[in-house]
């Protein structure tokens, strides 16, 4: 057991600290809404890729730096500790570049790579559907081949950034005759055609995070199938174990961030003597605490011994569930204040409210955890 | 980083595992538990073992090994429940190594680490400690006030009342320093304190590891309503959480073992978190498992209650989740407090 960063690893993580403190984003938009908050990631993610720092996970001959997974979630705290956004094409530096490097031919991967990159196309993920959210293998989307092209039609949903995006991870059916989980294929669909209508889907904060995706007859060339037909569950499995590896440690760090502020909030305005208030952050900070270790732990894991143990389930529900009661302490803490439309805190407990769903419900994280971890039966369900 | 253990500790912890599987088999303990009694021969087995001199100097006769080591052994003690005075043994050494003078460590680590020696700790107000465990076999006890400072007694310098606890696999009793009897151990508040709660947080681990493994068994076998229970995700989510309990207080035992020896300045504080962790799970995963064990749970032949038991007293030794919960928000408070100064 070794706790600290070995020399290397301090040396990566000195480097970024110095360039994020000489190279801070632009102030952040007030006004111009959703549409000039994006164009500001994107321009931080255009200054991130020129000085290579857009994703140095991915491997060095598609423009990263190789770096091992400690760096990798050292490079997320980092982003997290200096309170820099993140960068505009996350789904595509996260998700559809990873999948593309493993599922991808090489035609695909020389053309799409290096604008995920720069941030010059942005994906987005159609995954779910209003009839597949958890269940997502029973989605409906069709997709039927017509010479070298496929012709597509369905509705996805949750689609967030969809209005920015060039590029659209699309799961569809392409045989309705087998077995759910063998008849999808996962393709790169163009989002700019007009068979493609998104709609923006309004949350419970007020803004619109997520779209829907209306397609009719939407048409793909076949070169954009992803990892052969019929094999787009697999395909798709890839992305989601991306979605949980990366993202994980950024989150952790934002959970501690908002903590440590609402401590200062809390020890400002005396509260921090107040028994119940005091018992109540202690706990959040043994639980934030907590997450940080059991996603090292998950992530040393897979240095070790090549797969995860079962931390990458339980830091999930663990952050998702310990950020929904953060910010419902702060509005205990902060008072009437934290209840004005349009505060800060009002936006980070609305939207806490999302978190046990989204990637993942609670509900299905504890299923996962009871089957593939503790061996526990399934339960039988009717087909 | 690297959270794994090194060959060598995992060799302790295999070896351990295997020879309480064989040694201290549950019915070998439920008879020790009936009449309250130690398992001596176990106890003289791991003696000479030097279990529990794991962690002391060799200058003293032990093995010189660190709080991870002797966190393996508490974990693999506790889920056996071992009726041995292991615990409070290791607890009072860590005390004595941490704060004594040459000569209290000369005087009383040598028979600690052989084991000849059984030490006791206990939390005690104004000189009494109302419940301690291993106090009613124990040859030296260390006695922590509330500010943290510690005494130390000999057997013949304390008052010791022999106590029935809801625990008896290990021996308890109401402690006392008549009249400031015996003698300061180090001076201000103690530094094995941390040590102390470490270990104790380790034998929590290992209490609710075997909790839930006899629930997840148990539970995959029952049969009701043509399937096993355990297919319903009422049970299933509660045995998810009892495991999600059971890591947290696993991540943060073994993160506070590894400052003891390794960054001794973060220990007060990741000690208080591992026992503030493991206090908690300790009693929530030991409660789910009778329940979801239903009727049968509740019968004293289940062996469940064992492990009840043994987490209340060792959740509620050197204090509890809320006690230790209360010391974290003192160390924020600090924090903000020069933070904002800054």
């Amino acid at each position: 057991m070794d706790l600290t960063f070995s020399p290397q690893e301090i040396a990566f993580r000195d480097e970024l600290r110095g360039w994020l403190a000489s190279n801070q984003p632009d102030a952040e938009p007030t006004d111009g809404g959703e549409d000039a908050h994006y164009a500001w990631r994107r321009d931080w993610q255009r200054r991130l890729y020129d000085a290579g720092w857009a994703a140095p996970a991915w491997p060095a001959e598609y423009g990263g730096r190789g770096v091992s997974l400690s760096e990798s979630a050292i490079y997320f705290e980092e982003i997290g500790r200096a309170r820099v956004p993140m960068a505009a094409n996350v789904l595509g530096l996260l998700l559809g570049g990873p999948t593309l490097m493993v599922w991808g031919t090489e035609e695909q991967k020389e053309r799409y790579l290096t604008p995920i990159l720069s941030g010059e196309e942005i994906w987005c993920q159609g995954f779910s559907e209003p009839e597949a959210g958890s269940d997502l293998a029973s989605l409906k989307t069709k997709a039927v081949k017509d010479g070298d092209e496929w012709v597509v039609t369905g509705q996805k949903v949750w689609t967030s950034g969809a209005q920015y995006a060039k590029w659209c991870m699309l799961v569809a059916r392409t045989d309705g005759e087998v077995a759910k989980h063998k008849g999808l294929t996962y393709f790169l669909m163009d989002m700019e055609q007009d068979a493609v209508q998104v709609r923006p889907l309004r949350q419970i904060t007020g803004e619109a995070e997520f779209n829907e995706l209306f397609i009719e007859e939407a048409r793909i060339p076949d070169t954009n199938v992803v990892g052969g037909v019929g094999n787009g569950w697999k395909v798709a499995l890839t992305t989601l174990m991306n979605e949980r590896a990366g993202l994980g440690f950024a989150l952790q760090i934002r959970l501690r961030q908002l903590l440590d502020d609402l401590i200062a909030v809390a020890a400002e305005r005396g509260l921090l003597e107040d028994p119940l208030y005091a018992d109540a952050l202690a706990e959040l900070h043994v639980r934030c605490e907590s997450i940080r270790l059991l996603a090292w732990k998950g992530l040393t894991d897979v240095e070790r011994y090549g797969q995860p143990g079962p931390e990458g389930s339980l830091v999930k529900w663990l952050w998702s569930d310990s950020n929904q009661r953060l910010t419902q302490l702060a509005i205990d803490i902060i008072g009437p204040e934290a209840l004005t439309w349009g505060s800060n805190w009002t936006y980070e407990w609305l939207r806490a409210r999302g978190n046990t769903i989204e990637g993942g419900t609670t509900e299905v994280l504890k299923n996962i955890v009871a089957e593939r971890v503790l061996g526990l039966p399934r339960l039988k369900v009717a087909a | 980083m690297d959270f794994g253990l090194s060959d060598d500790q995992r060799e302790i912890q295999r070896t351990a595992r295997e020879l309480l599987a064989e040694r201290a088999k549950p019915e070998r303990v439920r008879e020790h538990a009936e009449a309250a009694s130690n398992d001596d021969a176990l106890w003289g087995e791991l003696c000479e073992l030097g279990w529990p001199g794991i962690a002391i100097d060799e200058r003293f006769g032990g093995q010189g090994l660190g709080q991870i080591e002797l966190s393996i052994l508490c974990e693999e003690l506790g889920r056996a429940l071992a009726p041995v005075p292991f615990l409070p043994t290791v607890m009072a050494a860590a005390v004595i190594e941490q704060d004594g003078s040459a000569e209290q460590r000369e005087r009383w680590l040598g028979g600690l680490a052989s084991g000849e020696t059984i030490g006791a700790l206990g939390a005690a107000v104004e000189g009494t400690a109302e419940l301690v465990i291993g106090g009613a076999q124990a040859d030296v006890f260390v006695l922590i006030e509330p500010d943290g400072s510690a005494r130390l007694l000999g057997r013949e310098q304390a008052e010791v009342t022999p106590v029935a606890s809801v625990d008896p696999t290990r021996s308890s009793a109401s402690v006392s320093a008549p009249d400031g009897a015996g003698e300061p151990l180090g001076e201000g508040a103690c530094a094995g304190l941390g040590r102390a709660l470490v270990s104790a947080s380790s034998e929590l681990v290992g209490i609710c590891d075997r909790a839930l493994a006899m629930t997840v068994e148990y539970v995959k076998d029952r049969r009701q309503f043509g399937v096993p229970v355990g297919s319903y995700q009422a049970v299933s989510h509660r045995c998810a959480q009892m495991l999600l309990e059971t890591e947290q207080a696993r991540s943060t035992a073994a993160f506070a073992a590894w400052t003891a020896d390794a960054d001794p300045e973060q220990l007060a504080e990741a000690a208080a978190m591992a026992k503030a962790c493991a206090s908690a799970a300790g009693r929530e995963v030991t409660a789910a498992a009778i329940q979801l064990h239903g009727g049968i749970g509740f019968t004293w032949e289940a062996d469940l209650h064992w492990l009840y038991k043994r987490a209340q007293i060792d959740a509620a030794l050197l204090g509890g989740a809320k006690r230790h919960r209360a010391r974290l928000a003192g160390i924020l408070a600090d924090r903000a407090g020069a933070s904002a100064a800054v």
